[in-house]
């Protein structure tokens, strides 16, 4: 079953369409990717399904209930969760805050210390750093800290925006173990990504956008191997 | 030293009312320039209350609830509608709302300046000065509430939510904060706390017509500015380095008639120098 459903969604910016009426589904369960090039809509898209910017057209359908008219903080006590672009951590609040705050809709306040202490446990560096201001954290660890954050709040559905932007090869490798391990755990996942490589290796499926389309769809392993993608994306 | 004291008394009211300019902008991102207009609305409150036979704890009661609804209304019906509009446009708006404010009490009050008598307090003399009681409890309850404010802003969920909606409102809606019901509790306590200033501003100057705020307003605005617009404890720091320096001024005959004018000179000068304010905190500007 369809967790989530994107169907004719249409996004303009002014006069410029940046979503010429998508279609995409994500199944309860499953890894998707979204990938492509910088400026084909990927942000736009996810920024459109968490109601961050308003669309023009298309439904979005999460856990059979059509979302789009629904006020976007209200999502996450639905069970969507986004880390969004550029990690966009409070830089001027501490780990500690930054992750009280990602448990914004629960009210229990020992809940919310017992799953502090769980995402420090699987953040070894957030609990080093727990009174320490966000802002003064490393990409890596402000990365770290937008994935716990956006954890706090028990998302069913867990979007992730460019997770590997501007990080080293090693912490990108952690990042994907990280996203891999939460998806055991039985979470769905929609990744964006412009690392496709590294996102179709664990992606079930995938969908390639381009400049607001989606040009191909399929089997992570087959996009894998397309000779077309293999050229555009894999720079093989 | 009772110069120093009154100082401190008055910069306490302009911090009071700075505050309301800073948190605004700080969360709202405009520049709410019917905010002194705000003291105007609880001067008059206070004057219908003590006029109905009211007590001076009652009129303090309606002066907050008063100025708490028009707070709310105004952002509901004035700005709302144009989140995501122009600065310029919510800019002149803001300017529309202070001018309406200010004809809607001439129509129904008169624009004759009226007495309005909250309490007589007596002096009371430390060493050689002598101290007025109203500058005492003015600086003393001043105090408590910002100290408080800062408490609820660090310390609460809603507090976290307004910090969170400051630095960066999109990253807080996927939070599930809804950034329109933290926009508006912004407006309603920048009201209470322009409501308490008009009570002390009253005790200082016991007399109000409908333009009685635009001059503590732009002095306050002022001192959110100089303090660094956006910045809470910039804008009690600014409150009362100009009440310090206004009542420095008044002080000294030679620059007693220019007193406004050294405030805006430090205001010039502050600007020239640090132009993000005494705290202001440089913005990274998105790549």
């Amino acid at each position: 079953m369809a967790l989530l459903e994107v169907k004719n969604l249409e996004v303009c910016y002014g006069v410029i369409r940046a979503l010429k009426g998508i279609n995409f589904e994500v199944n309860q369960g499953e890894i998707v990717s979204l990938i492509g090039a910088n400026g084909a809509g990927k942000t736009t898209t996810m920024q459109s399904i968490m109601g961050l910017i308003p669309i023009k057209s298309g439904t979005v359908t999460y856990d059979g209930q059509v979302i789009n008219k629904i006020p976007g903080h209200k999502l996450v006590s639905l069970g969507m969760s986004q880390v969004p672009e550029g990690r966009r951590v409070f830089q001027e609040l501490t780990v500690y805050e930054n992750l009280v705050l990602g448990a914004y809709a629960q009210k229990d306040k020992k809940r919310i210390k017992d799953d502090i202490d769980e995402i420090c446990t699987r953040f070894p560096r957030l609990g080093e750093r727990k009174k320490q201001v966000a802002g003064t954290l490393s990409g890596g660890e402000q990365q770290m800290l937008a994935m716990g954050r956006a954890m706090m709040s028990h998302p069913k559905l867990l979007m992730l925006d460019e997770p590997s932007m501007g990080l080293s090869p090693l912490l990108v490798d952690q990042v994907f173990e990280i996203i891999k391990d939460y998806h055991k755990s039985g979470v769905t996942i929609l990744l964006v990504e412009q690392n496709a490589k590294k996102a179709l290796s664990i992606s079930d499926r995938a969908y390639v956008l381009e400049t607001g389309s989606i040009t191909m769809e399929g089997k992570a392993t087959d996009l894998l191997n397309d000779e077309s993608v293999k050229k555009a994306y894999l720079g093989e | 030293m009772s110069t120093i004291f009154d100082g401190l008394s008055l910069g306490a009211i302009y911090a009071l009312i700075a505050l309301g300019y800073t948190m605004v902008y700080g969360i709202a991102k405009m520049l709410n320039f019917a905010h002194g207009d705000i003291i105007m609305v609880g001067a008059y409150a206070i004057l219908t209350t003590l006029a109905a036979g009211g007590h001076i704890g009652l009129a303090l009661v309606v002066a907050v609830v008063t100025c708490v609804i028009f707070g709310i209304v105004i952002e509901k019906v004035a700005y709302k509608p144009l989140r995501g509009a122009s600065p310029l446009a919510v800019l002149i708006t803001a300017i529309g709302v202070s001018y309406f404010l200010q004809s809607i009490a001439q129509i129904i009050f008169g624009a004759k300046a009226q007495t309005v008598t909250v309490a007589t307090f007596g002096t009371v003399s430390i060493g050689t000065a002598e101290i007025s009681i109203s500058s005492i409890i003015t600086l003393i309850v001043g105090a408590v509430i910002m100290a408080g404010l800062t408490l609820f802003v660090k310390n609460t969920r809603t507090g976290r939510a307004m910090l969170a909606v400051s630095e960066d409102r999109g990253a807080a809606q996927l939070m599930g904060i809804n950034v329109n019901r933290i926009i508006m509790i912004t407006f309603a306590i920048g009201s209470a706390l322009a409501a308490c200033a008009s009570i002390f501003y009253l005790m200082q100057i016991p007399s109000t017509e409908p333009t009685l705020g635009s001059m503590p307003g732009i002095k306050a605005f002022t001192a959110a500015v100089i303090g660094g617009i956006g910045s809470i404890p910039g804008a009690m720091i600014g409150g009362v380095l100009l009440g310090v320096i206004e009542k420095i001024c008044l002080s000294i005959p030679v620059l007693a008639p220019y007193t406004t004018a050294v405030e805006f000179a430090m205001l010039i000068l502050i600007l020239l120098v640090r132009p993000i304010g005494l705290l202001g905190k440089k913005r990274r500007e998105k790549v």
